[in-house]
């Protein structure tokens, strides 16, 4: 596993070969409705090649790059958590028969995937999800049959995103573990070619597959130096020292309510993080009333359902809603599974509507209340 | 997450709003401690958090407590005998009783929050000499919402118990007290130092009555409630009922008031 290979451009086809006669199905990110979205993808021409993304607050455009890049872009509004946790699923399907209710056996089997292009932060928000669905007292095990047979193909980036903040994180922009195989992609004049790290057994057993010969040491540097000059690149950053705290001790801070004001509270934020877990579920019957079947979707905490209980929402205002699920994010998730629940990815800063930026509100909190310890 | 099925012994109305669900749960019984609940299912309609209010020591029969208030519980007034309920649980931390072996037990009820602290008042009574003394201070709206009438009246003819009851608005006939439960706190036999309080009620009710057993010497860390939350999978997973860091389903829905107390002074969390 030391050892990292060298997959030239024309032989990286193979992977996908390889993988197929493995029995994976692959997914990544192909283009789609001018956006970079992950879906099943056969070959490497359903990649988005040669295409990148520019990301602001609010914004997100496709473009055409000088070169051929396979993976020349960051993240789109999918993760590979819709591969785990769907966003609609039947629990179960029930039977009123002449003894009583019965359970009908769905008998799905759980597709096995391949996430290909999995960039380090989502990598990062699959192992914060494993923790809070696989960590008990209760486990989902919808997921964690899903999560069990995954092969994990990362990517990481050589470049970053305008929203993007790994770095502050801790969680990028090189994958460092839980992956099978590890990609980085280097372009220029020695040849588009990708440096491969197995991190599994498994992992070793694919490469193995595909043509390829040990990297020399120039290759090895240039790809480390492409990171390092990534990490320094990201779009934003966040000040996570104390962040637990901060928050925490500041619900009445007048910004919550500045910011419930431009929130719509579309939804948005939640249904594109990587690591939102919020579900609720949908009880049907048949028109005969014979079967029935619940199904599982995901939900956002900037419903006013999402918190009713009789009586009304408990959390009527956009300020409370924001409030809940940026501390949630930040500082309770903490608490609740010993990990931020935020990766850094900027997802929820780009595909806000109104472009409302998670990382300026933490500076905001911070920033006021380290004036009034300056004043105090 | 699949409900087990359990037919329906009977249903009785409480209240004009209140009834209970006696379940068979069959032979096998249904254990469960004070304070949990259950997910109950109305097949093809939906599934709700109820407390469990019978007595923990009858396994063999299960008691729900429901006031009718949305589609499924208002369905649930509706079933009869042999109808099936699916039942997941039983859920959370319970009331703890243990913790008040010894100490003077004070139970604080509003409105139907009497039917979470029934299955805690059953465990103190039938394990009375672990005791010391015992009260029960129960608010409710009007003398028509008195919930387990009957057993209350019973209790309150127990020589080795105290019961104050008080109403919001009396009607001509009711010779008790009028005003909010916390009014009673102050009156109720206790030694302040050595008491544990169990409150179950309307938060802003259990939050007043916390305050005022607080002020009057209890520790935080002995005054305990249940808490109330839109709940969904009752096992931590669907994000509902999340109270800052709580999961009200798993990490609760039985708090300390010292835990709490930060928490409920902040509006919408």
């Amino acid at each position: 596993m030391s050892t990292t290979a060298v997959v030239e451009r024309e032989n990286f086809e193979e992977l996908f070969e390889a993988l197929r006669a493995r029995g994976y199905e692959s997914v990544g990110p192909t283009v789609r409705d001018s956006t970079i979205v992950y879906d099943h993808i056969e070959t490497v021409a359903d990649l988005p090649v040669g295409w990148t993304d520019i990301q602001e607050a609010g914004t997100y455009r496709l473009v055409r790059r000088k070169d051929e890049a396979l993976f020349g872009y960051v993240i789109g509004p999918h993760s590979f958590k819709k591969y785990l946790f769907p966003p609609r699923h039947t629990l179960f399907t029930l039977e009123k028969t002449s003894e009583g209710v019965k359970l009908v056996d769905a008998g799905d089997p759980v597709p096995q995937y391949a996430f290909i292009g999995m960039r380090p932060c989502e990598l990062a928000a699959m192992s914060i999800q494993d923790r809070v669905f696989g960590e008990g007292p209760f486990f989902d095990t919808e997921y964690l049959r899903r999560r069990q047979q995954v092969f994990v193909v990362a990517v990481n980036c050589v470049e970053t995103g305008g929203t993007c903040f790994c770095t502050s994180m801790g969680t990028g922009p090189k994958a460092l573990e839980g992956f099978d195989l590890s990609v980085t992609e280097l372009l220029g004049d020695a040849g588009h070619r990708f440096l491969i790290e197995a991190g599994s057994p498994l992992g070793e057993e694919v490469l193995a597959d595909l043509p390829h010969r040990a990297a020399e040491s120039g290759e090895v540097a240039d790809a480390e130096r492409l990171l390092e000059q990534a990490e320094g690149a990201m779009g934003r950053s966040l000040d996570t020292g104390g962040i637990k705290e901060l928050l925490v001790g500041n619900p009445e801070h007048p910004r919550w309510e500045r910011v419930g004001e431009q929130c719509l509270t579309c939804t948005n934020c939640t249904m594109v993080c990587p690591t939102c877990f919020c579900a609720t579920v949908e009880d049907t019957q048949s028109l005969d009333g014979a079967t029935a079947e619940r199904v599982r979707r995901w939900d956002s905490c900037f419903t006013t359902e999402f918190s009713y209980i009789h009586g009304g929402s408990l959390r009527p205002s956009a300020a409370a809603r924001y409030r809940q699920w940026m501390t949630h994010k930040l500082a309770s998730w903490i608490d609740q599974f010993g990990t931020s629940g935020c990766v850094g990815c900027g997802r929820c800063i780009t595909w806000c509507p109104v472009g409302i930026d998670i990382t300026k509100i933490a500076a905001a909190i911070r920033a006021s209340e380290e004036k009034k310890h300056a004043l105090a | 997450m699949v409900p087990r099925f359990m037919p329906v012994l009977d249903v009785w109305d409480d209240t004009d709003d209140t009834f209970t669900v006696e379940l068979d749960p069959g032979p096998a019984g249904f254990s469960f401690r004070p304070g949990q609940f259950n997910m109950l299912y109305v097949f093809g309609l939906g599934e709700v958090p109820i407390s469990i209010s019978g007595d923990p020591a009858t396994s063999g029969r299960l008691l729900h407590t429901i006031r009718g208030v949305g589609p499924v519980t208002s369905a649930m007034r509706d079933l009869a005998k042999g109808d099936l309920v699916g039942v997941r649980g039983p859920f959370g931390v319970p009331w703890p009783v243990g913790l008040a072996s010894s100490r003077d037990v004070v139970f604080v009820a509003g409105g139907i929050g009497l039917a979470p602290l029934r299955p805690a008042l059953y465990h103190v009574l039938n394990h009375r000499e672990e005791y010391e003394r015992v009260s029960l201070l129960y608010g409710v709206r009007s003398p028509h919402d008195l919930l387990f009438e009957d057993e209350v009246t019973e209790w309150r003819g127990r020589f080795d118990m105290a019961v104050r009851v008080t109403v919001d608005t009396a009607d001509r006939k009711w010779r008790g007290s009028v005003g909010v439960v916390t009014k009673l706190i102050p009156r109720a036999p206790f030694d302040p130092h050595n008491a544990v309080a169990f409150i179950c009620g309307p938060e802003i009710m259990m939050q007043f009555a916390a305050e005022e057993l607080a002020k009057s010497g209890v520790r935080a860390g002995r005054i305990h409630l249940s808490m109330e939350r839109n709940m969904k999978c009752g096992i931590g997973l669907c994000g509902h009922c999340q109270f800052g860091k709580d999961f009200i389903c798993k990490d609760g829905p039985v708090f300390t008031y010292e835990a709490l107390h930060s928490r409920l002074d902040v509006r919408e969390v």
